[in-house]
């Protein structure tokens, strides 16, 4: 292969998008923005003033448990309480004002109380919650059963109605049909329970215990590249945005050959003894250089405007970056290749860069996605750069965990290379 | 040089080429002619390796292209018929591309890029984007971008196609000098006059098939009429006249366009002495009179039966 003719050609192709102002700008300012916008949104910036969820709570009882559990509620920093009547509770859900409603019976705090040992006679409590919120459900079961155990066990084990309730539950084992085996046990624990409850009130307030409580207590660490280092968003979403405009300009330049081909020039090119793979190669190696120095630069911006630094090893970030480009880059000519015109070209385009931008996390991270999806993304090339380029960025992670993205990259680029040069309308115009 | 053995070539049901042979000796310049479609462009691409013959064969120097990255394509220089230019790259970026194209680089590119350049004239604007320049210097810079390599076969597809006189003239001065270098040419057209002055031989096709293939003396020899008399009438009377003069012997057409009176002669001096004579006779003014070589299109027309414009 004639490779002063080759670079000839690159050379070409780079001298004229560097000149092409609406290129530069889609492929440079664009991504920039958008990151940014995205990394603010998701960013770990946010963290003072996470929203919390509105929740409205409805209290029919009124009773001391009851209201513990309304003040138990209220306490934790992820929910927003506000009392509201059940006709407000349920317009607030509908509304969308409210993320979902709680409703303590009238009768819960007696009820709870008697159910605690016996379980019989249990309280029913409603949630009304939006359908659209199903992962802020799941957490709201959580806490109110905490808060629920919580506060009724501190009640039985200290407080007043704990002692009547144990007495009565006591002198009602006889007809509650428990059976005769279980009796004497139960008895047993029910009356160290009022033998432990007389002296807890006895006790001064400071040394008496607080009830059932959960077992352990929780501290949170965000694992990053490092202790001490906080999560960026911004590389996320630097990399995504990046991905995805990168993508844009590969197809860009598998489309200009197709317009190149309307023209003399084509005929021109394909006159010289560069021949046709030289002119496929030509492209393609213009398009991966290209696509490297668009994601240096993006990355480069992230880093002076929001910090985001390389964390993992630079070696493999270069490498990803290489192997995407040149993924990027066959991409292009295989489009062009399908389409065989622009027009149909740019139409498959659409198709193409929606398909590897959204399932492959550039958006959204693929973390979020289901299971089986999270599975058959795996074949989606674009995944491996977006996951690649995290781990590098701010996962910290070594050159070894970049060598199955690199590797998987290439092997997609050498696919496309091959399709594109045995699909490429290179004759008839 | 190069020859063409029944080449072949159909788009779909659509037969562009129904076996085309001719050859070119090497310094020779050879006119391509024919009306819109007749399959020039298909012809020249074949001969260039841009798109491969369903049948037949052709050879360079007796040996036919081996793939598209044969070294042997360097020996020709190709001027499309569209402007083969990148409108946002200099006229000496291009040239430098084209010539990088078939492996030219450092001081014998810059030599060659140079020399390109004042060949077609345009020395001055090496440095504007091919976008600012007008019609005919796109032209100009299409055909020095051929030359860069130096080739000894310059096949050149309408290269005057929507060019003014000024650069057409540029165009035909350039075309002169590579003939005189010894370059073979193969010139692609369909205005007649352009092909009388610049080939040797000329082949005309029509509908994918050669229809004749003759020097341009030879092509005028087989005519019935060898030259033809052009005289301006002070006052052309009314009335069927012309049609009894064309029946006179040694006159074998007559047109009256406007004033000015076209009389084909099959030999120069009888025919044009009774033209004249019958002229005076009649009273018939002449203002001006001169004579003409019988033109490509009037050989097109007795080949054909029909006008090369309307083909
Ligand atoms: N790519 C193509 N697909 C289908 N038909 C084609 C193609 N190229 C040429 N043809 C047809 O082949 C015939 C010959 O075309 P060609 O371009 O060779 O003519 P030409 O002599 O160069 O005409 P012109 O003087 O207009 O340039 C025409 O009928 C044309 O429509
Ligand atoms: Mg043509």
């Amino acid at each position: 292969m004639n490779l002063t003719a080759l670079w000839a050609l690159v050379r070409k192709d780079l001298k004229l998008f560097l000149g092409d102002r609406r290129a530069l700008i889609l492929s440079l300012a664009a991504p920039i923005v958008i990151g940014a916008f995205f990394g603010f949104l998701f960013s770990g910036d946010g963290k003072k003033d996470t929203a919390k969820i509105p929740i409205a709570l409805v209290d029919l009882d009124g009773s001391v448990l009851s209201r513990a559990v309304g003040a138990k509620l209220a306490e934790d920093k992820l929910l927003l309480v506000r009392p509201e009547s059940e006709v407000q509770a349920r317009e607030a859900v509908r509304k969308g004002r409210a993320t979902a409603a709680v409703v303590l019976p009238k009768g819960f705090g007696d009820s709870a109380a008697n159910a605690f040992f016996s379980s019989l006679g249990k309280p029913e409590v409603t949630v009304f919650y939006d359908p659209s919120h199903g992962m802020e459900m799941g957490l709201l079961r959580g806490l109110l059963t905490q808060a629920a155990m919580e506060v009724v066990s501190r009640e039985m084990f200290t407080g007043d109605t704990g002692r009547t309730v144990v007495k009565r539950t006591l002198s009602g084992l006889d007809t509650s049909g428990v059976s005769s085996a279980e009796k004497a046990p139960l008895q047993d624990l029910l009356r160290s329970v009022d033998r432990w409850n007389a002296q807890q009130s006895a006790a001064p307030e400071k040394q008496r215990s607080g009830g059932l409580s959960l077992p352990y207590t929780l501290k949170e660490e965000p694992i990053t590249a490092g202790s001490g280092i906080a999560y960026n968003g911004y590389a996320h979403s630097f990399g995504g945005m990046g991905v995805q405009f990168i993508l844009f300009m590969g197809i860009d330049a598998g489309v200009a050959l197709l317009v190149l081909r309307r023209s003399g020039t084509w005929q021109r090119l394909r006159a010289a003894p560069l021949g046709r793979r030289g002119i496929l190669l030509a492209r393609a190696l213009s398009a991966a250089i290209l696509a490297t120095g668009i994601l240096l630069v993006i990355f480069a911006a992230a880093r002076l405007l929001f910090g985001v630094r390389i964390l993992g090893s630079f070696a493999g970030f270069l490498g990803i970056t290489v192997a995407f480009a040149l993924m990027t880059a066959t991409f292009g000519l295989l489009i062009a290749a399908l389409g065989r015109t622009p027009e149909a070209a740019r139409g498959l385009a659409i198709f193409g860069t929606l398909i590897m931008v959204m399932l492959g996390g550039a958006w959204i991270p693929s973390f979020v996605f289901p299971a089986w999806l999270q599975r058959a993304t795996l074949l989606v090339p674009t995944r491996w750069a977006v996951d690649g380029l995290d781990a590098m960025t701010w996962r910290g992670l070594g050159f070894s965990a970049a060598v199955g993205p690199m590797a998987v990259l290439l092997g997609f680029a050498a696919l496309f290379g091959i399709l594109a040069l045995w699909r490429f309308p290179f004759e008839d115009a | 040089m190069l020859e063409l053995h029944n080449i072949r070539k159909s788009y779909g049901t659509q037969q562009a080429v129904k076996g085309i042979s001719f050859a070119i000796r090497a310094g020779e310049t050879l006119g391509l002619l024919g009306p819109n479609g007749a399959g020039k462009t298909t012809t020249v691409s074949m001969i260039a390796g841009l798109i491969a013959p369903d049948s037949g064969e052709v050879k360079l120097d007796g040996r036919s292209l081996g793939g598209d990255t044969d070294p042997l394509k360097a020996r020709i220089g190709l001027v499309p018929q569209d402007l083969a230019l990148f409108e946002d790259l200099s006229a000496r970026d291009n040239l430098s591309l084209f010539g990088a194209l078939y492996g030219l680089q450092g001081a014998a590119l810059n030599g060659a890029t140079a020399e390109a350049l004042s060949f077609t004239g345009l020395t001055d604007r090496a440095k504007d984007k091919v976008k600012t320049f007008s019609g005919g210097m796109k032209r100009r810079l299409n055909l020095a971008a051929a030359l860069l390599h130096d080739p000894d076969l310059i096949i050149l597809d309408e290269p005057t196609v929507g060019v003014d006189p000024q650069s057409r003239n540029a165009i035909f001065e350039g075309l002169e000098a590579l003939k005189a270098r010894g370059k073979t040419l193969l010139y692609t057209t369909h205005y007649m006059e352009e092909a009388e002055r610049l080939c040797d031989r000329i082949v005309i096709v029509d509908h994918g098939e050669v229809i004749a293939d003759d020097t341009v003396a030879g092509l005028t020899r087989r005519l019935p009429l060898r030259n033809v008399l052009r005289l301006e009438l002070e006052n052309p009377p009314p009335g069927a006249w012309a049609e009894e003069l064309a029946a006179l012997p040694g006159i074998v057409s007559v047109r009256l366009e406007a004033a000015v009176l076209s009389v084909g002669l099959a030999e120069l001096g009888p025919g044009s002495a009774a033209a004249l004579g019958w002229l005076t006779t009649r009273g018939i003014a002449i203002a001006h009179a001169h004579t003409e070589r019988a033109d490509l299109e009037t050989v097109f027309l007795a080949l054909t039966g029909r006008t090369l414009r309307d083909a």
